[in-house]
């Protein structure tokens, strides 16, 4: 029975990657010097698992001309193939193969993704950070302008702009981008309202210090840890963003390998019992997880240092 | 007074906290003894344990704390292996609390009634009917104004004495034989604590209750206890009746305690009407929006001498010092420095204005950029304002060092969260004095230290004022403060000027009223005092009379 | 009391006019296609004359902010024009759609809601157990999951199996009992989803409240644990639970776009992504205007309640 068979690779999942997660831990504190192998030894197994598999997407993307047996693009063989041979995760719709595809996806859905949340991030906190130091009207205008971005849902507003300026991966990037950048800025903003209004800062306003240097040197550094962590949370968002458009078939567009996508032009299989569809869809899933965990500890980390 | 039973004992008392995966001491070793009636005061400065024994007292530990060692009896019943419901019957009905902040401790969404009520309905001591009655005669002994009316409010509608009060009566309403107050007037104005402090003293005095007083204020543990213990890092000091702890203390860390109102400057003689003072204030009106926060105000301060502004908090002394700094421009009136009238906002004014005239700031914990290292919080003004580099800086900064008493090899490098609250508060002083002003606003600098780190920091504002001819302006709240740093007094009250002039005569009658009220209400370390007070405004002096109506509001 | 409406009838004026400005922004941006719309729509071949009616069919020939006051004006009477692709009346293609919608998103709230605020306020009580250990792993990772692996795991293993139907075929001659069964796999999708992030967020909600110092004080009285959650903690926790729940609700109203696609559903959110794929730019608008609509909406509803339930805002000093 499908269910129960289920229910015990799920069990030997999570026993598996919790001996990974507890090796790559103790490895990390013997390898590290003394002061982070003193922080790495309180991380929680969910922490230490979620940057073994960050760790690992990071040398599948960089090395996926190295890793892939087959080209990204080519069609190697039948429709459809079983898990055999040459093509230890069969091929695409297509005859591409599988496991191929995958390790490229790493590369062009992952490195999308960052590339996108990196530009949220750069003209969020910007803005956020200025019109917090700023305050007056360049504050009220960018945050009621903020306000009514947000009230459209993301991924509908998404939808209309990117019918408007057509399904490119540039558009997507840009479009993702803006839209998240609101969400940024709502953070970078309250975050740096909260740096503003301490005594150090006056100091420093009136010691007669000019804008770049009051946000760069004296506000930034105190922001630093809250923004790091958001940037987990919105790669995530953004990642899984840009997934269900490409699923939606108006994301990223073929012939690059994407995960939304393979998953999209597979789904047949799933009718069929076959489970291929889902390794993509995994792929995002897992990338997700690690990266939540990871920021739920440096989170979990933050507020208790702050006691 | 011993020869009343025991109520509470506890023995070899040690409590943990958890923080970071491990548990650490936060209480351990103690022994306390509280015989019924008596008025226990624990003393010491934040972090000494003080609310966590309290609370233990009540067989009680707040998240991720426990009591790993020692027997707590409370009238017979040990509250450590008590079953928690068994506690949960002694709380509220035999041991009440009463909370720091009564304004967070009262839940927003019911009446004062509601809540006062809710303690003996639930033991089953009185019906609602009665404790409602109760509760109105329970208001009227805490002179709580409009009795009959004033439990039918919710929190937010009543002021923060009035809330105070109201808190003891509820802890009073099973007549308990032994009340925890955890600080209860830490977030008064002295006015209101006046108020406050004489009202629960009454009321344990004629209901014959014992309490546990916990303060880290000597002089208003003088006046509450019978007997005094002082605790130091979760260990106990000593421990004595009171009269006999403040005449003669016998360890080392009390008598420092008690030591600290020993230092005076000697006071200069005014400055001659010659000379131009250093800052003028004239004439200044000022608003946040549309809420006028000063009306006219006007003072000098003159060339190596040091103006204490007093006044209770929203008096205007901030204020005062953001209009002289330029970061609230007035409506009207001006700020003068050296005879020159400064823009009213800082952004306007030059470089060497903004130099002149520096401020140290009350919480050296936000006052210094705890990423920046000491090198950069001191050298940046250094750098900015005299534009040294490389090794001329370093130099500097070391002078500096040297100046403020802190090795320089030491600490230099280190982060502002690898000092003590002293050595912030010195760094805030040598990052003011690094821009060589001529002017520095000291806004209750002391306030948030311990009473014997504070001495050592005004003792070096005075040694600085002396070498680099500096003026001050010291706003504080503390009057003991006063006496021993300032030249000269103003006194504010609710955006005014209300009086001022030199030490010498700010201290003697005749007073204005309200300084009058200001300077009685600050209690004295003599056990007497409240009584002595009390007494006198009772007599009815007329000026005490008519500033406490409009002080009690 | 009468500070307090004032106080609601300025967030609903402030919600009627963040709508306004959606809208404002909605019609706008189609004013930056680049190109000729007419021309982008019926493509190279088109004739001279054929693009000339196009234009005056929807038009384009007026000015922009006359088109904008009659497409306004359209909307708020019902008429959102005609599809580009089919030209029918978008009504037509989303009434139906619409309520689709709404009920797939009801059916998954009716679930999710009570379901995650019971399991979010057992962690919160039994803070640091086991349990609440599980359920920190579990629903982190399960908002990690991507809807539509969610859905297809469902599909694996549910629909497999046979239990229910993968592809949540309903029409208006439907009963509600086997319109409650066909679309069971979806709405269970959202359910997973939406229940994970309440539950956090419920979670987070009723910690921070049992911190409070009045919570405190209550244990101190030596109230039973009943009384302190039912009188103490409950009117408290009113405000930020309703903003839980209408955060989640508009996150359903948007998460079934995905889940409609995966499984087939006649919803508008499939309507949407088709017209998305076909260009069909006035489908896309009303769609957009409708989601958003109820986005605010739910927010705006949110607002107001927890105003209404905030003692320091009903009895004003």
């Amino acid at each position: 029975m499908a269910f129960l068979s289920g229910a015990m690779w799920l069990a030997a999942i999570l026993a598996g990657s919790a001996a990974l997660a507890w090796a790559f831990r103790a490895a990390l504190v013997a390898l590290l010097p003394a002061t982070a192998a003193r922080v790495m030894r309180t991380a929680p197994l969910t922490a230490s698992f979620g940057l073994v598999v960050i760790l690992l997407y990071v040398v599948a993307a960089v090395f996926a001309d190295l890793i892939a047996p087959f080209p990204e693009r080519a069609v190697v063989g039948a429709e459809y193939l079983p898990w055999e041979g040459a093509h230890i995760l069969g091929t695409d719709n297509l005859g591409r193969d599988m496991f191929s595809r995958l390790i490229y996806g790493a590369r062009n859905t992952v490195g999308i993704a960052v590339a996108t949340t990196a530009l949220a991030f750069l003209l969020g906190s910007v803005l956020g950070l200025l019109a917090a130091t700023v305050g007056g009207w360049l504050d009220q205008g960018l945050s009621r302008l903020v306000d009514v971005l947000m009230a459209i849902p993301a991924l509908i507003f998404a939808l209309l702009l990117l019918t408007i300026f057509g399904t490119s991966v540039v558009t997507l990037i840009l479009v993702i981008a803006v839209i998240d950048a609101t969400r940024v800025f709502r953070l970078a903003r309250a975050v740096a309202q909260g740096i503003v209004v301490m005594d150090y800062i006056e100091a420093a306003k009136l010691r007669g210090e000019r804008l770049p240097r009051l946000i760069l040197r004296e506000i930034l550094p105190n922001a630093m840890a809250p923004l790091v962590a958001e940037f987990g949370l919105r790669f995530c968002f953004v990642f899984l963003s840009i997934s269900a458009l490409s699923f939606l078939g108006l994301g990223i567009q073929p012939p690059t390998a994407d995960w939304g996508s393979m998953v999209r032009e597979n789904a047949t299989l799933i009718t069929f019992g076959d489970v291929t569809p889902l390794l993509p869809a995994g792929a995002i899933a897992l990338l997700t997880v690690a990266v939540n965990f990871v920021v739920d500890w440096m989170l979990h980390r933050a507020s208790g240092l702050k006691e | 007074m011993t020869t009343k039973p025991v109520l509470l004992e506890m023995r070899g008392v040690r409590i943990e906290g958890r923080a970071d995966e491990t548990w650490s001491d936060i209480v351990r070793d103690i022994d306390l003894t509280l015989h019924r009636g008596e008025v226990l005061g624990l003393i010491g400065e934040s972090g000494a344990g003080k609310s966590t024994l309290g609370l233990a007292a009540m067989g009680y530990t707040r998240d991720g704390c426990r009591i790993s060692e020692g027997s707590i009896r409370f009238d017979g019943i040990d509250l450590i292996v008590a079953p928690e419901a068994e506690r949960r019957g002694l709380r509220g009905r035999r041991i009440a609390y009463v909370a720091q902040s009564a304004a967070a401790s009262f839940n927003p969404a019911h009446r004062l009634i509601d809540q006062y009520c809710e303690t003996p309905v639930q033991h089953g001591v009185m019906s609602r009917a009665e404790a409602e009655r109760d509760a109105v005669e329970l208001y009227r002994r805490m002179r709580l104004p409009n009795p009959g009316e004033i439990g039918f409010r919710y929190p937010h509608q009543v002021s923060g004495g009035q809330l105070q009060r109201a808190m003891t009566a509820m802890a009073m309403a099973c007549r308990p034989d032994l009340i925890i107050f955890d600080e209860p007037t830490t977030a008064l104005d002295v006015t209101t604590q006046i108020e406050v402090l004489s009202a629960i003293r009454d009321a344990v005095r004629q209901f014959d209750t014992a309490a546990i007083y916990i303060t880290h204020d000597l002089a208003v543990v003088a006046q509450m206890a019978d007997r005094i213990k002082v605790l130091l890092k979760g260990r106990e000091v000593e421990e004595a009746p009171t009269r006999e702890m403040l005449s003669t203390p016998r360890e080392a860390y009390t008598k420092s305690l008690w030591a600290v109102r020993s230092h005076a400057r000697t006071e200069q003689p005014p400055a001659p009407a010659s000379e131009t003072p250093v800052v003028s204030v004239r004439g200044v009106t000022a608003a946040y929006g549309k809420v006028p926060v000063l009306h006219e105000v006007s003072f000098d301060i003159h060339r190596r001498r040091t103006v204490a502004v007093v006044g209770e908090s929203g008096s205007g002394k901030s204020t005062t010092a953001r209009v002289i700094t330029g970061l609230l421009p007035p409506s009207a009136g001006e700020v003068a420095f050296e005879g020159k009238v400064l823009p009213a906002d800082y952004r306007q004014r030059s470089k060497d204005q903004l130099r002149q005239a520096q401020m140290i700031y009350q919480m050296a914990d936000t006052a210094l950029n705890p990423r920046h290292r000491i090198r950069e919080i001191i050298g940046r003004p250094v750098e900015f304002y005299l534009g040294l580099r490389g090794r001329a800086l370093t130099e500097r900064i070391r002078e500096l060092l040297h100046l403020i008493e802190l090795e320089p090899d030491r600490f230099i490098d280190r982060l502002p969260s690898e000092l003590s609250g002293g050595q912030k508060q010195r760094i805030g002083i040598a990052r003011a004095l690094a821009a060589e002003p001529r002017f520095i606003i000291c806004d209750e600098v002391t306030s948030a230290l311990d009473q014997l780190v504070a001495e050592g920091i005004l003792k070096l504002l005075d040694r600085l004022q002396a070498e680099f001819d500096l003026a001050y302006m010291f706003i504080t709240h503390d009057l003991a403060t006063v006496r021993a740093i300032a030249d000269e007094v103003v006194v504010m009250k609710d955006g005014r000027v209300v009086e001022q002039g030199p030490k010498g005569e700010m201290f003697t009658p005749p007073h204005h009223a309200y300084t009058e009220l200001l300077l009685s209400s600050v209690p004295d370390m003599d056990p007497d005092w409240l009584d002595r007070l009390l007494e006198a405004r009772r007599q009815g002096k007329a000026g005490a009379e008519a500033a406490g109506e409009s002080a009690g509001n | 009391m009468a500070r307090v409406w004032g106080m609601v009838a300025q967030r609903v004026a402030l919600g009627i006019f963040t709508l306004f400005v959606i809208s404002l922004i909605i019609f706008g941006a189609v004013e930056l296609l680049p190109g000729d719309l007419a021309q982008s729509v019926l493509g190279q071949a088109a004739t001279p004359e054929t693009l000339a009616a196009f234009r005056r069919e929807l038009g384009l020939d007026l000015p922009a902010h006359e088109r904008y006051l009659s497409w306004l004006g359209g909307v708020l009477q019902g008429d959102f024009g005609n599809s580009l692709a089919n030209r029918r009346p978008i009504a037509d293609l989303i009434g139906v759609r619409f309520s689709n919608t709404l009920f797939l998103a009801l059916y998954a709230a009716a679930i999710s809601v009570p379901l995650s605020l019971v399991l979010g306020i057992l962690a919160a009580l039994w803070r640091n157990s086991i349990y609440d250990r599980a359920v920190n792993v579990a629903t982190l990772s399960s908002i990690s999951f991507p809807e539509f692996f969610v859905a297809y795991i469902l599909v694996f293993f549910i629909a497999q199996a046979g239990f229910f139907p993968s592809i949540a075929n309903v029409s208006t001659d439907v009963s509600f009992g086997e319109r409650l069964y066909r679309t069971f796999l979806p709405a269970l999708t959202l359910t997973l989803v939406v229940t994970a992030h309440m539950m956090r967020m419920t979670r987070a909600a009723i910690i921070n409240l049992l911190a409070s110092p009045y919570i405190e004080m209550a244990r101190l009285k030596g109230l039973s644990p009943r009384r302190i959650i039912l009188r103490h903690a409950l009117p408290n926790a009113l405000a930020p639970i309703i903003n839980v729940i209408a955060l989640n609700l508009a996150y359903l109203i948007t998460g079934v776009v995905v889940v409609e696609v995966v499984f087939v559903y006649p919803g508008l959110g499939q309507l949407m992504v088709d017209s998305v794929a076909k260009r069909d730019i006035t489908v896309v608008q009303a769609s957009a205007l409708i989601f958003a609509a109820a986005f605010v909406t739910l927010n705006l509803i949110a607002d107001v309640l927890s105003t209404l339930s905030n003692p320091r805002l009903v009895h004003r000093r």
